[in-house]
């Protein structure tokens, strides 16, 4: 089967500005795919592109085996998108922002009804159908916006930082509903700068970095090929870490310095710390964990996700 | 997909839309746009009408000041509506709740956006002029045939403004000039357009920049329908000055409208 997207060089530029700067994409259809990167990476842009709503300035995309440039309509009438702002009505109702955004796509009042209630029914807002959208809450209306965008039944779901701005509770709310989307065989394509976004949600993912792709594959051959198994975190208190530096040297693989700690790379983190206790440091915190993607995106690019 | 997309059709899904938002939504705008025009009418009309007819007005088309004023209030209220209906609806749709641009995840298009908006100023123009009408023959300020025939001319001056507007404001990122057009541009043109007294009044500089503008024309075409009296130009020519403006409007909006929207 052809891929759902197919990208190759695909460049974004505003005036001088580079946005995206030649990306290699393919999702295959059923698949959940991320793009992972800090705010200015270009994952917006290129999510744009894709949603045939911003034309690339040089490059071959195909979105469900057609043309953005020729074909916007076509395609958007097979996508659903949930943008990075919720764009909702919010002196309309919950039920009469999906009846309109229903209607858009053509689709007959009768039909709309019943889809509207199933719909409300999977992201839990049945109780809230007949309430103005105002005062409800940032997670509510994330998952009315998620409702909205499968009014239409589609093929493709675009998904721009799906659960930035919430709370903890409201972000697995919504994880455990693009979950069962995902279970249901719903191509999912989102962006998102939260590591355990991407790690809980995509099968793969590439990482991004200033318009460009530093890396592809799953989230743990992600983790394997570029961080170790384990990560010492030490926390020190300020102005008072030049000299622990170089007492550190030796106990990990490799040693990331960051503002406010210091991350050793090993395979086993508990031996680790025992090696600094043994040297005589004493850091005013010590967190032994697994890698993660952020791990990933540091020794890839030597910034944190999340300033 | 057995949808048939027709051109218009989708730009008639976007009327729909405003249609079903503006059914939840009635109460303000309508007030705003019928019930003013009206108090203007009463108090001008019969208040200040009562005094200018007792000094003698003879000259005014139509032999009373309340028969001279109706029509053109009738154009002059639909110029105002049509900036107010055109201005906001763009500015929460495209920059504040942005549903305009939500809008755009489905096949619509801007263009669509844009037909779809104009038909509802349109059929907002229409309603709002229609009622003022009605009241206008209550208030015996016109005849029915008069005030009917007065209509028209009000719908295509508030769109002479409307499609204009609506392809600034698109452009806009922030408020403070779209609120300087409405407080120095549309009051004075409220006021001096003809619609109070003759432009003949205004000094020479003056005349021509209110000759200028699409309220004049459309006071004209409308004080000219209701009280039978021909127009300062041949009418055809006020109808190709409005058409101008709207058609002119219509596709640089078409343009902004695209510009903003896809990038």
């Amino acid at each position: 089967m052809s891929d759902v997207i197919e990208a190759r060089g695909l460049v974004k530029r505003f005036g001088a500005f580079t946005a995206v700067d030649g990306i290699d994409v393919r999702v295959g259809r059923g698949e959940a795919f991320g793009f992972l990167g800090p705010n200015g990476a270009g994952k917006s842009s290129t999510m744009r592109m894709i949603g045939a709503v911003s034309p690339p300035t040089a490059g071959h995309l195909r979105v469900l085996g057609r043309d953005p440039a020729t074909d916007g309509p076509a395609i958007r009438r097979r996508l659903g998108v949930v943008p990075q702002e919720d764009m909702l009505d919010t002196e309309l109702t919950v039920a009469e922002n999906l009846l309109i955004h229903g209607r858009y796509f053509g689709l007959p009042v009768r039909d709309l009804r019943p889809r509207i209630a199933r719909l409300l029914d999977f992201v839990q807002l049945a109780d809230r159908a007949g309430d103005r959208v105002e005062p409800l809450s940032g997670g509510m209306k994330r998952r009315l916006v998620i409702a909205r965008a499968l009014l239409n039944d589609p093929e493709l779901l675009l998904l721009d930082e799906p659960t930035t701005g919430l709370d903890p509770q409201a972000r697995h709310l919504v994880w455990d509903r693009l979950y069962r989307l995902k279970q249901q065989g719903v191509t999912l394509v989102l962006t998102t700068h939260y590591m355990d976004e991407a790690e809980q949600l995509c099968d793969r993912l590439v990482v991004m970095d200033a318009g460009r792709i530093v890396a592809e594959g799953s989230p743990r051959d992600l983790v394997a090929a570029h961080a170790t198994r384990e990560v010492l975190e030490l926390r020190f208190p300020p102005g008072g870490r030049n000299g622990e530096l170089a007492a550190l040297e030796g106990i990990a693989d490799r040693v990331e310095e960051l503002p406010d700690r210091v991350l050793l790379y090993t395979a086993d983190a508990e031996r680790a710390a025992a090696a600094v206790t043994a040297r005589g440091l004493r850091p005013d915190g010590v967190v032994v964990r697994r890698s993660t993607l952020e791990d990933v995106f540091l020794r890839l690019t030597g910034r944190s996700l999340v300033e | 997909m057995t949808v048939t997309t027709t051109a218009y059709r989708p730009a008639l899904l976007v009327l729909e839309a405003r249609a079903r938002a503006y059914a939840r939504t009635w109460l303000i705008p309508t007030v705003t746009t019928v019930v003013a025009p009206l108090l203007f009418l009463a108090a001008m009309g019969l208040g200040l009408g009562g005094l200018v007819d007792r000094r003698g007005a003879a000259d005014l088309a139509g032999g009373s000041y309340l028969a001279f004023l109706a029509p053109g209030l009738l154009a002059a209220s639909a110029m105002q509506a049509g900036v107010q209906e055109s201005a906001w609806p763009v500015r929460l749709g495209v920059h504040w709740q942005k549903t305009y641009v939500a809008a755009l995840t489905t096949p619509l298009a801007p263009r669509d956006l844009v037909d779809g908006h104009l038909l509802w100023v349109a059929l907002r123009l229409l309603a709002g002029a229609a009622a003022f009408a009605v009241a206008a023959v209550v208030l015996g300020a016109a005849d029915p045939a008069g005030a009917a025939l007065a209509v028209g001319p009000g719908v295509l001056t508030g769109l002479a403004v409307a499609a204009p507007v609506a392809a600034w404001t698109v452009t806009l990122e922030r408020d403070h000039r779209l609120i300087a057009l409405i407080r120095f541009g549309v009051t004075p043109l409220f006021l001096f357009s003809g619609t109070f007294f003759p432009i003949a009044q205004l000094p020479g500089p003056l005349r021509a920049v209110a000759a200028a503008t699409p309220l004049w024309h459309g006071v004209e075409l409308a004080r000219a329908a209701a009280v039978a009296r021909p127009p300062a130009l041949p009418a055809a020519v006020h109808l190709a000055y409005l058409a101008a403006w709207i058609v002119g409007g219509w596709l640089v909006a078409r343009h902004t409208f695209a510009r903003r929207l896809i990038r």
